[in-house]
């Protein structure tokens, strides 16, 4: 486990904003609690900072997942963003939905 | 109506010469002093011209300027002159002035360790001839160096001593000796150097074979002796079944996992406020790289132009001066890592290439 590089946070955070915007920026900083992402076996997990400091105590090996998993990276480093992460997205979405950039740009430009 | 423009023509002809006179005699009160090994005009002439002329004297100083230059190159031109290659040339004196220092003084280097020695043991090297009457030959020879007068490598025959080994061969044992000698002045040399830049020597302290090596230890030293070739271990062939090295590379380090939370976030904050910006940011590194390489891209094709042409005038100028033997007789006193010391980061911001 271990923190997000810069590069691999710029991935992720572009990828994010395709669907939530400039509401990211409520996710990195909430009101009710210190959230943060970490990466393990090339996932990415959102998980509070209580939990986190607790995780940190099981083994790499035998640690299957924390908080929840937002999405992973891909073995050429781009960031595929998993279903997981509907919870946290939807209250922020800039459209009702789920949908692929391209359609989003569509649906954003009109 | 010929006659006028005959006459005027003559006018015209004598007031030109009058004019180009002028233009090169020039009236000082005072003689300018010259010092034509440096081209260089010292005007001891009060200037009072300059004075009267008011809040913007650049016409006076430019015909001053003007003035002094002509009575230099009218200097110039009574030289002796001598032809190079086409071009007719100037053989300037000796400069009388004496210009300041260029660099500053050098710092008083420390003492090897020779030189410690003797002075503590009250040693003063003796005056010795540089040749020396050698028998064998028959004539003078240097007391060390290119042809020495005593050489124990060079002689033809050697008695084997009484407690030696009989298949030895001594003519190699003499070599080796003599390599090894060489070796250890080198090392010494390049210590006192070292001490002298107070930089470190990499030091091959836990490599030595000792018989009880651990596994590991064999393992590093393997692979430094792998890396100490010329090429820095790029060509160097492994055992048939030999696998290569896992992790020899540089270690990546990430942040903590506790760090700073505060610090995360207002860094993950900051990227977001870029991201948002929608303002191209410029890419330093981007930038600086394609800067220099328009510059490589102009030089080459500078290069290239002049390559064909500056080739017809010969090679590099010959080495000039002496060389004394050839132990020794480096003139450079910093040490070969010295150069490298200075990073590549000579233009500013922006790495080069990652």
């Amino acid at each position: 486990m271990r923190p997000l590089t810069e590069e691999e946070t710029r991935v992720m955070f572009e990828k994010i904003a395709k669907y939530i915007g400039e509401n990211l920026q409520l996710l990195v900083d909430r009101p009710d609690g210190t959230y943060c992402f970490r990466l393990h076996n090339d996932r990415v997990y959102y998980v509070s900072e209580k939990i986190m400091k607790l995780a940190a105590n099981i083994s790499g090996d035998k640690l299957v997942s924390l908080g929840t998993c937002f999405g992973k990276f891909t073995k050429t480093h781009k960031f595929r963003l998993h279903v997981t992460a509907l919870d946290y997205l939807a209250p922020y979405a800039k459209v009702c939905g789920v949908v692929s950039s391209a359609t989003g740009d569509e649906i954003k430009n009109e | 109506m010929e006659g006028q423009s005959v006459e005027e023509l003559l006018a015209k002809a004598e007031q030109d010469e009058a004019e180009k006179l002028h233009r090169i005699t020039v009236l000082k009160e005072l003689e300018l002093e010259f010092d034509l090994g440096n081209l260089l005009a010292s005007d001891r002439n009060p200037p009072t011209g300059l004075r009267c002329a008011g809040p913007t004297p650049e016409a006076e100083l430019r015909a001053l300027a003007r003035d002094n230059t002509q009575l230099l190159i009218n200097q110039l031109w009574q030289l002796p002159t001598e032809r190079v290659e086409e071009a007719i040339v100037a053989r300037l004196p000796e400069p009388t002035t004496r210009l300041p220092r260029e660099k500053p003084l050098p710092r008083p280097r420390p003492l090897t360790r020779w030189q410690q020695f003797a002075r503590l043991k009250g040693i003063r090297s003796k005056k010795k001839t540089n040749l020396v009457w050698d028998e064998v030959s028959g004539q003078w020879r240097r007391r060390w160096g290119y042809q020495r007068a005593r050489d124990d490598t060079k002689e033809w025959l050697i008695e084997v001593p009484g407690n030696a080994d009989p298949l030895e061969d001594q003519f190699a044992k003499r070599i080796q000796a003599k390599k090894e000698r060489v070796a250890k002045n080198e090392l010494n040399r390049l210590r006192n150097l070292a001490r002298a830049h107070k930089m470190q020597l990499p030091s091959a302290a836990g490599l030595h074979p000792t018989g009880h090596q651990s596994k590991e230890e064999l393992g590093r030293a393997m692979q430094v002796a792998k890396v100490s070739t010329a090429s820095v271990g790029r060509f160097q062939e492994r055992l048939p079944k030999e696998k290569a090295p896992r992790g020899s590379g540089k270690k990546r380090k990430f942040q903590s996992l506790f760090g700073d939370f505060a610090a995360e976030k207002k860094n993950q904050l900051e990227l977001l406020r870029i991201m948002n910006s929608k303002k191209p940011q410029l890419d330093v590194t981007r930038a600086t790289n394609k800067q220099m390489r328009e510059e490589d891209q102009e030089e080459a094709a500078k290069r290239r132009k002049q390559g064909p042409g500056g080739k017809r005038k010969g090679g590099p100028p010959s080495q000039g001066g002496k060389r004394k033997g050839g132990l020794g007789g480096k003139m450079n006193t910093r040490p070969p890592g010295f150069g490298g010391k200075r990073k590549g980061g000579q233009r500013p911001g922006g790495k080069r290439r990652k």
